[in-house]
């Protein structure tokens, strides 16, 4: 958690009421998304396909290598829920589990050419680059982006970030590629954590331990604030469920955030890095650099 | 003077540009081909403090974002199998690690360059990358690894990795010697360039005299390995397919492979 503060207008009878969705495995968090009686897993634990990296450094392989793959439909339509188990290895990506994603893209892309509208949620709690995997790691990070831009040309691929471990590293960027992100205000969104900056550049430069500061520039009140991110949810299976349709169904963009350079320009050039706003102040600097878009939300 | 600027000026046919201080474009004759060459370069004087020394900060994924555009922008009337190449000349020391980076979406940038080189591939521009120096984590992520076909120096000068040794060992909770010591035994984990090409993400290791600053012969090899690499990118795949097909991702990457083909069976 990021403070103690609950803010103004919380719906408390949904706080109480709710069914915490980062609590539940990576697996059930697939499974709640889908439509009743629709999941289905594929290369699943038992079909045992392991990283064969780990065991000759001393870490103890998962047979799903910490990625579940789910078929089935989501509001009526045939879908494909990839969720990372950041219980495992910190969500990092290695050899099996990013090639798991990026195939997995890649045929819900063969799918839509074929005929058959597959849409893909990707559930992104991941501290980037698995380090023990390092460079097959990276390439498949790469590989994930590229399947990624191939499936979201033709459906949504909405990506959701619940909790607090958040989506870092090289998948951070493959975040910055979802038609829409959908985030909890428990949750982070960075390329670099805040130990990666303190241990790189100083504390000056940012202090780790700083929870407060950490969640005003990571956080997911300020991704969406910014724009960076497009719906904040409750951390509720029910609420991040309705997020997902309703961002499915706001169906493939003229241009996606990606795709909008001219906007990244005009939102650098409204902020003076040698005098940055405070991140509170962020959001209204950049709603006067670049008006909200009537679709965001 | 950096290697990324000593081989875009080595093999450009005239004038270096920019597109901002730290990003720069060029041409250069490759066989039929001019190539647009693209590369990040150091900007001692960058308003942005932790993006000076190569870095691939906000304003670089920004700039590699246009430059790349710009290309494809001026090229999309052409028949699609004419499209120029896009070369990124890749010696970059890592992504910016900064607050001001982190509090404007340094990952959103990123993704933006992404998007630009990975849709230029699709386009049918051959995009090739040409690593002289360092391709490190999120910096090469967004310049260089979207490419059809990825050739390097073989140069003890030149790495690519996920994160440089120090950090590396500390994430894992190692030595940096018990990192040396692992990466003899597991390739993906090795920061010598011998090893990283036997991955399959290697399409040739170059030999030159000087990486640092290239002689004629070795500007003239680079040129040829380019153009050679040119004519495979247009006959090949316009995805990424290629790296799991390779020599090297037939030896090393079996688990890559294997997860695609029981994905690819099980998906009906």
């Amino acid at each position: 958690m990021t403070s103690t503060a609950i803010p103004e207008g919380t719906d408390w009878a949904a706080l109480l009421a709710r069914t915490s969705f980062i609590e539940l495995s990576a697996r059930a968090r697939a499974a709640a998304l889908l439509d009743d009686g629709t999941a289905r897993e594929l290369c699943g634990p038992f079909d045992r396909i392991e990283s064969p990296w780990l065991e000759p450094q001393g870490v103890v392989p998962e047979s799903d290598d910490g990625v579940v793959v789910v078929k089935g439909e989501l509001g009526g339509r045939p879908a494909v829920v990839i969720a990372i188990e950041q219980a495992f290895q910190g969500g990092g990506i290695g050899e099996v589990s990013g090639v798991k994603i990026a195939a997995t893209l890649s045929l819900a892309a063969r799918d839509n050419r074929d005929g058959t509208p597959t849409v893909a949620v990707l559930l992104l709690e991941t501290g980037g680059v698995r380090l023990q995997e390092a460079n097959l790691g990276l390439a498949t990070v790469a590989e994930v982006c590229s399947a990624l831009l191939e499936l979201r040309a033709l459906q949504p691929v909405v990506g959701v970030i619940a909790g607090a471990l958040g989506c870092f590293g090289g998948m951070s960027i493959a975040a910055g590629l979802c038609t829409r992100l959908i985030m909890t205000r428990e949750s982070r969104l960075g390329l670099d954590g805040p130990q990666v900056i303190e241990s790189e550049a100083g504390i000056a430069e940012f202090d780790a331990s700083d929870h407060t500061l950490i969640w005003s520039v990571d956080g997911g009140t300020q991704r969406t604030g910014t724009a960076l991110a497009d719906a904040l949810v409750l951390d509720d299976v029910t609420a991040v469920r309705s997020a997902v349709i309703d961002a499915v169904g706001h169906g493939v963009p003229g241009r996606h955030r990606s795709q909008r350079i001219d906007e990244l320009r005009a939102l650098l050039e409204a902020v003076d890095p040698a005098d940055p706003p405070e991140p509170a102040d962020l959001a209204a600097v950049w709603a006067n650099a670049v008006p909200p878009r009537g679709d965001r939300r | 003077m950096s290697r990324g600027l000593n081989w875009t000026r080595a093999l450009a046919d005239g004038d270096v540009g920019a597109v901002s201080p730290s990003v720069i474009t060029a041409d250069a004759t490759l066989g039929d081909d001019t190539a647009r060459l693209v590369a990040v370069v150091p900007d001692p004087k960058s308003p942005y403090h932790r993006a000076r020394k190569g870095e691939v900060g906000l304003r670089e994924g920004l700039s590699l974002a246009e430059a790349v555009t710009e290309a494809v922008t001026e090229d999309a009337r052409l028949p699609d199998d004419r499209r120029r190449p896009i070369v990124a000349v890749v010696d970059v020391p890592s992504q910016a690690y900064g607050r001001i980076e982190e509090l404007l979406g340094i990952h959103h940038a990123l993704a933006v360059a992404v998007d630009a080189y990975a849709s230029a591939r699709t386009a049918g521009h051959p995009v090739i990358t040409l690593i002289v120096g360092t391709a490190l984590s999120g910096g090469f992520l967004a310049h260089g690894a979207q490419a059809n076909q990825i050739l390097a120096l073989n140069d003890p000068g030149v790495m690519i990795h996920a994160m440089h040794k120090e950090a590396a060992a500390k994430v894992t909770l190692r030595t940096v010697d018990q990192l040396d010591e692992l990466a003899r035994r597991i390739p993906p984990l090795s920061y010598d360039v011998t090893d990283w090409a036997k991955l399959g993400l290697c399409d040739e290791l170059l030999d030159v005299e000087n990486a640092a600053d290239p002689t004629g012969e070795d500007v003239r090899k680079a040129k040829d390995a380019l153009t050679a690499a040119v004519g495979r990118a247009r006959s090949g795949p316009r995805d990424l397919g290629n790296r799991l097909t390779s020599p090297g991702a037939r030896q090393t990457r079996t688990a890559s492979r294997r997860i695609r083909e029981a994905l690819a069976a099980q998906w009906k």
